[in-house]
C-alpha cells in the first residue's frame, strides 16, 4: 500500500468558478436569485434575475416594465402637442427640464421655429441646474448603497436649494412643465439671478467637501474602482452614453458634438474618466465624471447668468401647432445621456408616432455584459453607477 | 461624409438591397431590403470611411396602411455623420432581419418593437417581451388596438 502524501488545498477564485490549486472544480448548481422588484439598491421598480455560483454571478437579466405606462401611445392620443410636455417630465423625474426641452426642441426643429435669444440663456440655465440636481442624487444614492449614509444628507441638502430655485420659477419641485414649445411657461421671477449667482458661490466648495467626504474615502475606493468595468468599444457598441459612456474615457458629449442651444458660447470641457483609481471605465470613473461634471455645469451656469439678455420668453408660434407631414429625429445630452425623441407628423394637431429614446433604457442594456464574473454584491455598486431612473427606462 | 456620398458607396456595394432613398429630406433616409438588414449594417458599421459605430434609436412605426416599418438613426462618432435606414414589412408577414448582432444597442430596442408592434425581427438573440408582462395579449402601438376590457380575467377598470 503506498502512502500518498495529501497537500493543503488552497482555494483560488477565478471569475465564475472556484478552483482549488489541483485545478478540481468546485463549481456546484447554481443557483438564481430575484434582485428586485422592490430593492433598495435598484433605486426603483427593477427585477434583476441574477444567476450565481456562490457569490458569483453568473449571468443577470434585468426584467424590466413595472413602471410602464405606454407614454408613447398616450402622446398619440393627446389634442395638441403641448400637451405632451407633462408626460416627458414623468419620464425622467429626476430631470425634467432636461426632457422637456428635448421634445420641445425636436418640434421647434420640425417646423423651424427661432426662440428668441433670453428663452436659449433661460434653457441652458434651468438645463444645467437641472443636472447638477440629477447628479446629486446619483452621487447621494450611490454613496446609500455603498454603504455612507451622510454624503447622501449632503447631497440633498444642495439639491434642496436648486428645487427652491425651481418652486419659484413655476411652482413646482419635481415636475416642472416649464420648458414649452417655443418658449417658455413664465418669465423668470424677480431675485431669481441673485439667488440663482448666489447658490453658484455656495455650490462650488460643497463639490470639494462632497470629494473629501465620499470621492476620495478610502472604502468607497475599494467598493468601486476596478468594479464593473465598461470598455469603451462596448459601451459604444451598446449605445450606452453620458456620464456612463465618458467614464469608459470617450470623449463624447451631444451640448457639443451635435450642437443645440447656445453651449457652443460658453467656456466648459467635457469630462471623461481616466482610471485614476483603477481600471479606466470601473464604477469609480462614471462616479468621478458625475462630480466633474457638477463643476462644469457651475462654471455654464454662471456664465449664463452674466450674459442674460433682456427679451420675450414666448415666440410667435401659431396657436395650433400642426407640423407639416415630417418626421424628425432630435437628441439631446439629459443627465443620464441621449435622450432622443423622434417625432412622426402627418399634419394633425397630435403627433402620428413619438419614440423616446431613453438614455437609462439603453444604459441599462450593457448591464449583463459588465457585470458577469463579479461578485454579488458588486452588482449593487454596478448598478449604481450606471445611474438609471425606471420612469424612463420603462416609459 | 454627406448622405449622398454615404448612398453611393452602398449603393456601389449593395445595388439591389437599397429599394429607396430620399436624399433632399431635412433627415435623409435610405429604404433597405428586410432581408437584407444585416450584411448592409455590417458593412455601414466596419466600413473605414463609414464607420457607423453608433445605433441611436430603433422605432417602429404603423403606418397604418398595413405596413409596418422599423427606423433605425444611426451616428458616427468617429466622423461626425449621421443616417436613417428604415425597413418596411407588411402587418400579415412583420419579419425584418435583426440588427442586434451588429449592434448591441439594438438588441433592447427590437425587442420593444416587437413588444408593442409586433414587427418578429428575425435572428434577434432574445426576442421576447420587454415593457409588457410576458402573457400581454396585442400590439398596443399598432393603430387598430383596442384596450382591452379585462386582462388576466380581471376587468380593467376606467
Amino acid at each position: 500500500m503506498t502512502e500518498t502524501r495529501t497537500l493543503p488545498t488552497r482555494y483560488v477564485t477565478h471569475p465564475g468558478e472556484l478552483k482549488t490549486s489541483s485545478g478540481r472544480s468546485l463549481r456546484t448548481d447554481e443557483m438564481i436569485i430575484n434582485m428586485g422588484p422592490q430593492h433598495p439598491s435598484t433605486h426603483g421598480v427593477l427585477r434583476l434575475e441574477v444567476v450565481l455560483d456562490g457569490e458569483i454571478v453568473v449571468d443577470v437579466i434585468p426584467h424590466i416594465g413595472y413602471l410602464h405606462r405606454c407614454f408613447e401611445k398616450h402622446a398619440e392620443h393627446m389634442t395638441n402637442y403641448q400637451q405632451v410636455i407633462p408626460y416627458c417630465d414623468r419620464m425622467d423625474y429626476l430631470s425634467s427640464m432636461n426632457n422637456d426641452w428635448a421634445y420641445a426642441l425636436a418640434v421647434e426643429r420640425m417646423m423651424k421655429i427661432e426662440v428668441p435669444p433670453r428663452v436659449e440663456t433661460i434653457r441652458v440655465i434651468m438645463a444645467e441646474l437641472q443636472r447638477i440636481a440629477s447628479h446629486l442624487i446619483a452621487v447621494g444614492t450611490y454613496g446609500i448603497d455603498m454603504g455612507a449614509f451622510t454624503p447622501f444628507l449632503w447631497a440633498f441638502r444642495d439639491r434642496e436649494r436648486i428645487l427652491d430655485l425651481f418652486e419659484m420659477t413655476c411652482g413646482a419641485r419635481l415636475l416642472y412643465n416649464y420648458i414649452w414649445i417655443g418658449g417658455l411657461s413664465h418669465d423668470l421671477p424677480p431675485g431669481f439671478v441673485d439667488k440663482a449667482k448666489a447658490f453658484c458661490t455656495y455650490f462650488k466648495p460643497n463639490i470639494k467637501e462632497l470629494n473629501d467626504l465620499l470621492s476620495y474615502n478610502e472604502i468607497f475606493v475599494k467598493r468601486t474602482a476596478n468594479v464593473g468595468v465598461l470598455p469603451a468599444d462596448v459601451g459604444i457598441n451598446y449605445g450606452v452614453s453620458g456620464p456612463t459612456l465618458r467614464g469608459s474615457g470617450v470623449n463624447w458629449d451631444l451640448r457639443r458634438d451635435d450642437p443645440y442651444g447656445i453651449y457652443d458660447k460658453f467656456e466648459w470641457e467635457v469630462q471623461v474618466g481616466k482610471g485614476e483609481r483603477g481600471t479606466l471605465g470601473d464604477c469609480w470613473d462614471r462616479y468621478i465624471v458625475r462630480v466633474r461634471e457638477m463643476e462644469e455645469s457651475v462654471k455654464i451656469i454662471e456664465q449664463a447668468l452674466a450674459v442674460l439678455p433682456e427679451g420675450n420668453v414666448q415666440a410667435a408660434i401659431p396657436k395650433r401647432i400642426r407640423p407639416d407631414s415630417a418626421e424628425i429625429y432630435v437628441r439631446t445630452e439629459t443627465a443620464r445621456g441621449e435622450l432622443g425623441f423622434y417625432v412622426v407628423s402627418d399634419g394633425t394637431a397630435s403627433p402620428y408616432r413619438l419614440k423616446a429614446r431613453a438614455p437609462a433604457f439603453v444604459n441599462l442594456s450593457v448591464l449583463p455584459e459588465i457585470s458577469r464574473g463579479c461578485m454579488l454584491a458588486d452588482l449593487v455598486a454596478i448598478v449604481g453607477s450606471v445611474d438609471i431612473v425606471l420612469g424612463e427606462v420603462d416609459r | 461624409m454627406t448622405a449622398e456620398e454615404i448612398y453611393k458607396s452602398l449603393s456601389a456595394k449593395f445595388g439591389e438591397a437599397l429599394v429607396e432613398s430620399k436624399l433632399d429630406a431635412p433627415q435623409p433616409f435610405l429604404v433597405l431590403d428586410p432581408k437584407r438588414m444585416k450584411e448592409v449594417s455590417l458593412f455601414l458599421r466596419d466600413d473605414e470611411a463609414l464607420q457607423f459605430d453608433f445605433c441611436s434609436c430603433v422605432s417602429g412605426v404603423d403606418y397604418n396602411n398595413g405596413k409596418l416599418g422599423a427606423i433605425y438613426h444611426l451616428a458616427s462618432m468617429v466622423h461626425k455623420h449621421k443616417i436613417v435606414l428604415k425597413a418596411f414589412c407588411t402587418r400579415e408577414n412583420p419579419h425584418i432581419q435583426s440588427v442586434a448582432s451588429v449592434w448591441g444597442g439594438a438588441d433592447w430596442h427590437e425587442r420593444e418593437a416587437y413588444d408593442l408592434l409586433g414587427i418578429i425581427f428575425d435572428e434577434h438573440p432574445d426576442l421576447r417581451r420587454i415593457l409588457l408582462p410576458y402573457d400581454w395579449e396585442g400590439y398596443p402601438l399598432r393603430k387598430d388596438y383596442k384596450v382591452p376590457e379585462f386582462y388576466n380575467g380581471m376587468k380593467v377598470p376606467y
